[in-house]
């Protein structure tokens, strides 16, 4: 039984990291560097859920369904916003420049929305409550205890994650995703408005991110501004492990890092230790294989 | 730089170290305190640029091989404190320090060094974790409350002495025969291997070298603050170090000391706008990325200084 209330739990958690991991992966995907942004945005989401929530529980009533479905909607409308902006301002300027360029650029990135929120004048460095969107009600299911939040997660994300495959694979704009990500000048040539394609990964990916903050706020109960550093660096994680640039070992690599987090973190030993394990697996598969689980392993050709 | 001027320039640096280590106790103790973060900086920031300029291989887990040195030699120290003569031990516990960050460092790079770009920073970055977890995990070394009452024995001489030596070191081995294979290695990884260079040795001695004068560094620095933290050795720590050698400009010794310099006293600088300090050196970063991005201090009629 233990077990199964284990399963569930990681698995929820994987969710939430498979959302935030196939940002990172997209958007490696089209330009071949980690958005180490990424984590941030998802805190501004579930800062901007904090400040909208009430604002809208007056025009829709107190945990209404439509209710958080306009806040849902309207958080990913906001860092899908915001995402662009970041790649507009900061990365679209490095286009040609060498990729190590980007990664540092990123990580200033990443470092500047980190202080400013933590400024005393923006949002402050304490952490504070995060509003229940959702009454939340405990279901019990084969001895094991499911929250509705839990539900919800998996749902949502199942949802999401079937929608993106839609996009990538069926739509005319995912089409020209995966020609930029496979040959951009060639997609270029082709007349594919590379800019235009990046701007839309980083504002799916970032629409992602958001949703993400906001499942992952609603199953803890506080936010603060560096929020997004623990659930990013193992989303990043879980991107790398399946393969980065790949969306299905995206998906793959964060439920299995969510599952062994919460089998780890059971086993009263090891608990402290759940970061060196996330990075220890992650390590022992690169050098198994270089490229991740379900990445190709690319020739350099001379 | 010229060889001959790497000699010379370490018995001018030695030297200025022994004299400032004899006129040390005039100086204020803030000062001397900077000068010796100071030279602490200048200590890691040449030593990954061997690893990230010279040598090209993205290593962001710089922090962890200081706090291995750190902790060893804090915790010799330690040991031995109540000794007649501990003080005497304290060249010995730097060195054994340096070995064992060194010693890591091999065990980290001998694996990881086949990775490349991206998955090679990925992966010192999680080794830098690693090693904090570790410390944050072992009760010998204080785990999460750190480790107090380390005796202060780093003082200007030790600190401006050793810096000289990590760069006459360095220098010297980058201006070597068998140096050239970094740099060879750093601009083409190919066409180094088709010419006799072997690839791996090379990246792996050039991390191991590193890795060695951040344990150095670490051991200095634990015996001038008395305190070691895990926290201390985060990943933002080792950004501090790889900014350093971005803002000099990899692979250019001078413009990485003098960035080291700039970037240690920019803080007691700002202390007068502390709270919008750390924004403004984010700020900083993006900002060198867009407009210098070869460094501060490079200029197009400058050779590469290797």
């Amino acid at each position: 039984m233990d077990f199964l209330q284990q399963a569930i739990n990681g698995l929820g958690l994987g969710a939430i990291y498979a959302l935030i991991a196939l940002g990172y992966t997209m958007v490696y995907g089209v330009l071949r560097f980690i958005n180490f942004a990424h984590s941030d945005v998802l805190m501004l989401g579930a800062f901007a859920t904090f400040y909208i929530t009430p604002r809208l529980e007056k025009m829709f009533g107190p945990q209404s369904i439509l209710g958080v479905i306009v806040v849902f909607i309207l958080v990913a409308m906001i860092c899908a916003a915001i995402g662009m902006t970041i790649e507009r301002l900061a990365y679209r300027p490095l286009r040609n420049r060498p990729k190590l360029a980007v990664l540092i650029t990123a990580i200033g990135v990443s470092l500047f929305i980190e202080f400013t929120c933590q400024n005393p004048h923006v949002f402050g460095a304490a952490s504070r409550p995060f509003p229940a969107l959702l009454t939340e009600t405990k279901y019990s299911i084969g001895g094991a205890l499911v929250s509705s939040t839990d539900i919800l997660v998996i749902a949502v994300t199942g949802v999401l994650l079937a929608a993106m495959w839609w996009i990538v694979q069926k739509t005319r704009i995912g089409t020209a995703m995966r020609a930029v990500s496979f040959n951009q000048q060639a997609a270029a040539l082709m007349g594919i408005p590379v800019n235009r394609i990046i701007s839309f990964t980083f504002g799916l990916g970032s629409a992602l991110a958001a949703v993400a903050g906001i499942l992952y706020s609603m199953r803890s109960p506080s936010i603060e501004p560096l929020m997004g550093v623990q659930p990013g660096l193992r989303a990043f994680i879980a991107a790398v492990l399946g393969g980065i640039g790949n969306l299905p070992g995206a998906v793959l690599g964060a439920v299995l890092l969510g599952l062994l987090e919460t089998v780890a973190g059971g086993i009263p030993g090891l608990s402290n230790y759940r970061d060196a394990i996330a990075f220890g697996i992650l390590i022992l598969i690169l050098l198994v294989k270089p490229a991740g689980l379900l990445g190709r392993a690319t020739i350099e050709k001379v | 730089m010229p060889f001959s001027g790497a000699k010379r320039w370490l018995l001018v640096g030695i030297a200025l170290a022994v004299l400032a280590s004899y006129f040390g106790d005039q100086f204020n103790r803030y000062y001397v305190g900077v000068a010796i973060d100071v030279g602490i900086a200048i200590i890691l920031a040449t030593s990954l640029n061997l690893i990230n300029g010279h040598t090209g291989q993205f290593s962001l887990g710089h922090a962890g091989f200081m706090a291995v040195g750190g902790y060893c030699s804090a915790y010799i120290s330690l040991r031995l404190t109540g000794h007649a003569h501990a003080e005497w031990f304290f060249p010995l516990s730097l060195l054994a320090g340096g070995l064992l960050a060194a010693f890591v460092g091999l065990l980290v790079g001998v694996p990881s060094l086949r990775l490349r770009g991206d998955y090679l920073a990925i992966v010192t970055l999680g080794f830098g974790e690693i090693i904090r977890v570790v410390a944050q995990n072992t009760e010998a070394v204080g785990a999460a409350s750190g480790l107090k009452g380390i005796p202060k024995y780093t003082g200007l001489g030790w600190t401006f002495g050793l810096a000289a030596l990590t760069i006459y070191v360095i220098t010297s081995l980058v201006n070597s025969t068998y140096g050239r294979g970094f740099i060879a290695v750093h601009d083409d990884e190919i066409a180094a291997e088709s010419n006799g260079v072997n690839t791996t040795r090379t990246k792996v001695t050039a991390f191991v070298t590193g890795a060695f004068f951040a344990g150095i560094a670490g051991g200095l620095y634990a015996h001038h603050k008395q305190f070691l933290s895990p926290t201390g050795f985060d990943w933002l720590k080792s950004i501090d170090i790889v900014v350093m050698v971005i803002l000099g400009g990899m692979g250019r010794t001078v413009g990485v000391i003098l960035a080291a310099i700039l970037l240690t006293l920019m803080p007691e600088f700002l202390r007068e706008v502390a709270e919008y300090r750390m924004i403004f050196y984010a700020l900083l970063i993006i900002l060198l990325m867009l407009l210098r991005p070869n460094g501060l201090f490079s200029f197009k009629f400058k050779r590469r200084a290797a």
